[in-house]
């Protein structure tokens, strides 16, 4: 309880800090949301009349704590660009990105744990060879290549689905669902990749052990072995790293909405950051933040409470 | 355990392809077939054949040239990239793991903020504020890649100085710094070696991501990521604009990722 | 134990099986769908998706800002007068209109039954309040600047309307025209959420980043449009629309690339206009070297605009010779275009006359969200090298174009196009004047001046033959002084899919989907 309650001050701590920089950073940018605002016909009494309608006029930390208060009651501010709350531009898109990093969770939790085990079984074989191989290429290729090629392969020559032809969740959830399924596994391809060969390679490592050998040499039949005591000690390690992926994976689905043209919360992230849209931009990058640290957070209490020699 | 160490065929493969792309760069660096900004409407998006290479792009430019260059341009960035990741996760990781306490603390905390910080995102603001272009993405992403670092290397001080021989140099009268770099860092190169060669892996995947963006390497120079993002469009119509560069960035983080691998 | 391993082998291939039959069960139910679409394309014959490059940044007109928001919101609002595709204004909300001698009083009559999107009539009133609110009369500032020239607007009856200037002005028309002062309901609650207007097209809803959607209005005055449902979808970016137009996706895309064009098939028309804009490597001409009017003509001699249109865009294209367009007709000039042919030798000595005979280099920003700009500019700088000039790109975002280039003024070079918000001579050339608040490129010449204002006192007095010939100097001055290294008016390409027909172009920043209709 005691190692929960330090990790929650000091996850507190870490996001006040990122609100801050978040904050800071974007004051410092050049061009501010008065002038995208009143674009090519700004005259400069009339950018000096709106800065001061903004409030851009005011001290910075004043700026900072109000918004920060605001924020924390779920005030996120206006946008500059539509002239509507932030929180009612997020709170549609939200979803979009959330199903997306979940399903392409499961993907990768799906099809890397069979995939691994059975390199594993079979390490040193061809089909072995094959799959390491594979995975080894897809690992290096760019993430928005990945994106493009599926887009080409599934979308313009298989038919499997209408590239750019995303529909809402609100409007067709069976829709919604059988486009997102090819973004999600763009997302998810290289993260399967990396947990195979985790996976592969801890199983592989773990029952070279000498625990193992003692239950062979006890009679144990093999698979019994693999996934009573090798696959539990394995997976220890890969659960780690999938820990790390839900957060890349939210992450990751900024270039790959790009890529299939869905309007999630990355969209909104990079025309906000491209039109100065400051309340957009901070409100989405410390909920994107605040979202990585939880997981981090959760994965933690999760990790001490599977094996709680784990201190650090 | 062998005194004579026997290479496995990854090492070997591994080895070939890095030493095959590190030459290619080093050529680029010396000499192109065609002057890489060179336009000759006769050849847009020309084929491959004994005059190009690797055919032309759209503005009818030598691609096997742009790809020279380009590797070149990419292998800058990520070698940049590295150096300052591992030069700031060295020293943050040796002194928060070495003396732990309120430092370790401190830092961490701020290794935290950046860690959750999305290192495209990190790239989009540091582009915003000091401008397009190579040096600010290496600086961008090499901020971003310091936390990394750091995490490793911490953990394998915390691992090695409670270790008997470094307690005994303790003892000793040797000074801190020296057990921090000579004593301890050694040990810590092996772990370090392999993700230094993940983490190059890893830049010159960002690279191409933050190209096809808009934010990395300016027309008309070229970079793998930025050729392989301006060839989308051709893609039906001329495959081999997106397919050099592309082969060129799978063999150089294959290469790496083999040897990596190897290391372990 | 034979069994139990078989049974837990069965257990991973089936998990594997499921994530298969997943995706591909996503992929065949998917595939019916694109099939039926096509058919109900066909079949009711009355729907099309227009992809958008970004999303409208506002759906009020008064608070509209970017020309390709106000170029859709033509569909759904009108104001008292608009422009119609030759560029002539034509009456909307007014039926007429008649002007005072002096140029001061402007009296319309209220087209007669014409309806808003929710059924209510127009009233005077609504008229009055929506262009007191454009001119800042309701309180607040002017939401249009060259409004703040109303001084009333009144309303004596419930079927006209009287709008008084406090100085005549040839272009007030022109700006009354623009769906920045459109007429809305005085009494409608939210314009953002639920917009009402007059226009052929009325508003049922809207996805953030994703679509918009309208649907034909039936109680419209005028010509009703002929397809019933339009969804506006917004593209992630230039790059994707290819695929999304051979996917099937979208059904038009207006502004592709030559290149784009190049990789449609069979499926598409592409129709060819002009984008009514002036592009041109605008020098700032108070920084050096751009201050010496040689060493701007030398990058004018060394810039060969027909190797650009053939890089760029296939040949298409329509040179200029100075800031104006032809679609201006009477004010363009178009001998201006073979001012300066390409001439190296010429460029060169002088820039050795200018005192740079090793050439310099310089920095071209470019914004990089327009990628004609971007692929134009590789070609000039590959050009300068001719003559020993070296031009560094920068791309830049647009917004930042905005603040640093735009206001600031802090470039030595950039590379956009200009186009006219009205299809007035001033929309062009007022910004060149030395003490013009807009007058990015800090043109100083006193002999254009003094020929501008010839030209507004000749409009005053509405002597329109003497305002032509001034600002035709105008014109002329520019491209003698070599303001700006001139390019072209760049070809607009639309990309239409076969079957839709009536996409007509405007001289304006204008989308019409009232005309388009299907086969």
């Amino acid at each position: 309880m005691r190692y929960i309650g330090k990790k929650l001050a000091a996850m507190i701590i870490t996001l006040l800090c990122i609100s801050f920089l978040v904050y800071l950073a974007f004051d410092l940018i050049p061009g501010d949301a008065a002038l995208a605002a009143l674009g090519t016909d700004a005259t400069p009494e009339s950018l000096a009349a709106l800065r001061e309608q903004l409030g851009l006029n005011r001290p910075f930390l004043e700026r900072y704590l109000e918004w920060l208060v605001h924020f924390l009651c779920g005030d996120f501010g206006t946008s500059y660009k539509y002239h509507m709350p932030v929180a009612d531009m997020i709170v549609s898109k939200l979803p979009i990105t959330v199903i997306m990093a979940v399903i392409s969770f499961f993907m990768m939790v799906v099809i890397s744990l069979p995939v691994g085990i059975y390199t594993a079984k079979h390490s040193g074989r061809r089909i072995d060879r094959f799959v390491m191989a594979l995975n080894q290429v897809v690992m290096s290729v760019p993430h928005f290549f990945m994106g493009i090629l599926i887009t080409y392969l599934f979308g313009m020559l298989l038919k499997f689905f209408t590239p750019g032809g995303f529909v809402s969740y609100e409007t067709d959830f069976w829709g919604f669902l059988s486009y997102i399924i090819f973004p999600c596994f763009a997302i998810a391809l290289p993260k399967i990749a990396m947990s195979v060969k985790l996976l592969r390679s801890s199983c592989i490592e773990e029952s070279k052990k000498d625990y193992v050998r003692t239950a062979y040499s006890k009679g144990n039949n093999t698979n019994k072995v693999l996934y009573r005591h090798v696959l539990r000690n394995a997976i220890i390690p890969v659960i780690t790293l999938w820990g790390m992926t839900l957060a890349d994976m939210l992450v990751g689905s900024i270039v790959i909405e790009q890529v299939f043209n869905i309007p999630g919360i990355g969209r909104i992230l990079l025309t906000s950051i491209s039109y100065r849209d400051y309340p957009v931009v901070e409100a989405v990058i410390v909920l994107i933040a605040f979202v990585v640290i939880v997981t981090n957070f959760v994965v933690d209490v999760i990790y001490q409470l599977v094996d709680p020699r784990i201190s650090v | 355990m062998k005194r004579k160490k026997t290479y496995s065929p990854n090492f070997i493969m591994g080895l070939v392809i890095t030493g095959a792309m590190l030459l290619l760069v080093l050529a680029g660096f010396i000499y192109t077939p065609y002057d890489i900004t060179k336009m000759d409407s006769t050849a847009k998006l020309a084929a491959p054949s004994l005059k190009h290479l690797m055919g032309c792009d759209n503005f009818g430019r030598d691609i096997f040239s742009r790809v020279l260059k380009g590797m070149g341009n990419t292998f800058v960035i990520a070698a940049a990239t590295v150096t300052i990741g591992t030069v700031g996760g060295v020293i943050i990781g040796a002194f928060t793991g070495y003396f732990g306490g309120l430092l370790d603390e401190v830092l961490m905390r701020v290794n935290d903020v950046v860690f959750a910080f999305p290192s495209i995102l990190l790239a989009l603001v540091f582009v915003s504020i000091f401008g397009t272009g190579k040096y600010n993405v290496i600086g961008a992403l090499g901020i971003a890649f310091i936390p990394s670092f750091a995490r490793i290397v911490r953990g394998e001080f915390i691992k090695y100085r409670e270790m008997d021989y470094v307690k005994s140099a303790r003892l000793a009268g040797v000074g801190q710094l020296r057990i921090i770099f000579v004593h301890i860092l050694p040990n810590a190169m092996p772990v370090l070696l392999s993700s230094i060669m993940i983490g190059f892996n890893n830049a010159v995947l960002a690279e191409a991501g933050m190209s096809y963006l808009g934010i990395g390497v300016q027309p008309p120079s070229a970079s793998l990521g930025s050729m392989l993002s301006e060839s989308q469009t051709y893609l039906f119509s001329a495959p081999w604009y997106a397919l050099f560069p592309g082969l060129m960035i799978i063999l150089m983080v294959l290469g790496l990722s083999l040897l990596a691998d190897a290391g372990k | 134990m034979a069994k139990r391993r078989q049974g837990l082998g069965k257990v991973l291939l089936a998990s594997m099986l499921l994530t298969l039959t997943v995706a591909l069960g996503g992929c065949s139910g998917d595939k019916q769908d694109g099939d039926s679409e096509k058919v109900s394309d066909t079949a009711a014959a009355s729907h099309i998706t227009i992809g958008i490059p970004q999303d409208l940044d506002s759906l009020v007109p008064s608070l509209s800002q970017g020309a390709g928001t106000q170029e859709i919101l033509y569909n759904i609002y009108e104001g008292l007068y608009k422009p119609d595709s030759e560029g002539n204004l034509v009456p909307a909300v007014a039926s007429d209109y008649t002007m005072s001698e002096d140029g001061l009083v402007y009296t319309f009559t209220l087209r007669d039954g014409i309806k808003f999107h929710n059924g209510n009539p127009v009233t005077a009133a609504d008229v009055k309040y929506s262009i007191d609110t454009c001119a800042g009369l309701n309180g607040g500032e002017p939401v249009i600047s060259a409004f703040s020239n109303i001084v009333g607007v009144e309303a004596p009856d419930e079927n006209t309307i009287v709008i008084t200037l406090k100085e005549s002005s040839s272009s007030f028309m022109a700006i009354l025209s623009t769906v920045e002062a459109a007429i809305v309901p005085a009494d409608a609650a939210d314009l953002q959420t639920n917009p009402i207007g007059t226009g052929p097209y009325k508003f049922v809803s809207r996805s953030l980043q994703e679509n918009v959607v309208l649907e034909r209005f039936d109680g419209y005055w005028g010509e009703p449009a002929h397809i019933k449902d339009v969804t506006l979808k917004v593209l992630a970016d230039s790059d994707s629309i290819v695929m999304n137009l051979e996917g099937g996706a979208v059904d038009l895309v207006a502004r592709i690339s030559a290149a784009q064009a190049a990789e449609l098939g069979d499926d598409f028309e592409v129709l060819e206009g002009t984008m009514n804009l002036v592009q041109a490597v605008y020098l700032n001409n108070a920084v050096a070297p751009f201050d010496n009017e040689k060493v701007r003509q030398a990058l004018c001699y060394a810039v060969n605009r027909q190797e650009i249109l053939d890089f760029v865009s296939e040949g298409k294209g329509t040179l200029v010779g100075s800031s104006m367009f032809p679609a201006f007709g009477k004010y363009y000039i178009e001998e201006l275009n073979d001012l300066y042919t390409t001439d190296i030798e010429k460029a060169k000595a002088l820039l050795v006359e200018a005192g740079y005979p090793d050439g310099f280099s310089f920095t071209m920003k470019v914004p990089s969200n327009y990628q004609q700009h971007v692929d134009t500019a590789q070609v000039v700088a590959e050009q300068l090298k001719q003559i020993g000039v070296t031009a560094d790109i920068e791309l830049i975002e647009w917004e930042t174009w905005l603040s640093d280039v735009y206001q600031g003024r802090d470039f030595e070079a950039t590379l956009v196009g200009v186009d006219a918000s009205t299809l007035t001579a001033g929309a062009m050339l007022s910004r060149f004047r030395s003490d013009a608040h807009n007058n990015f490129i800090n043109y100083n010449n006193q002999e254009y001046d003094a020929a501008y204002a010839e030209a507004l006192a000749a409009e005053s007095v509405m002597d329109d033959d003497k305002a032509t010939e001034a600002y035709k100097k105008c014109e002329t001055i520019l491209a003698g002084t070599a303001a700006n290294v001139y390019i072209q008016d760049m070809c607009e390409l639309v990309a239409v899919r076969k079957g839709y027909t009536g996409y007509t172009f405007y001289p304006l920043y204008i989308q019409d989907f009232s005309k388009l209709d299907i086969q």
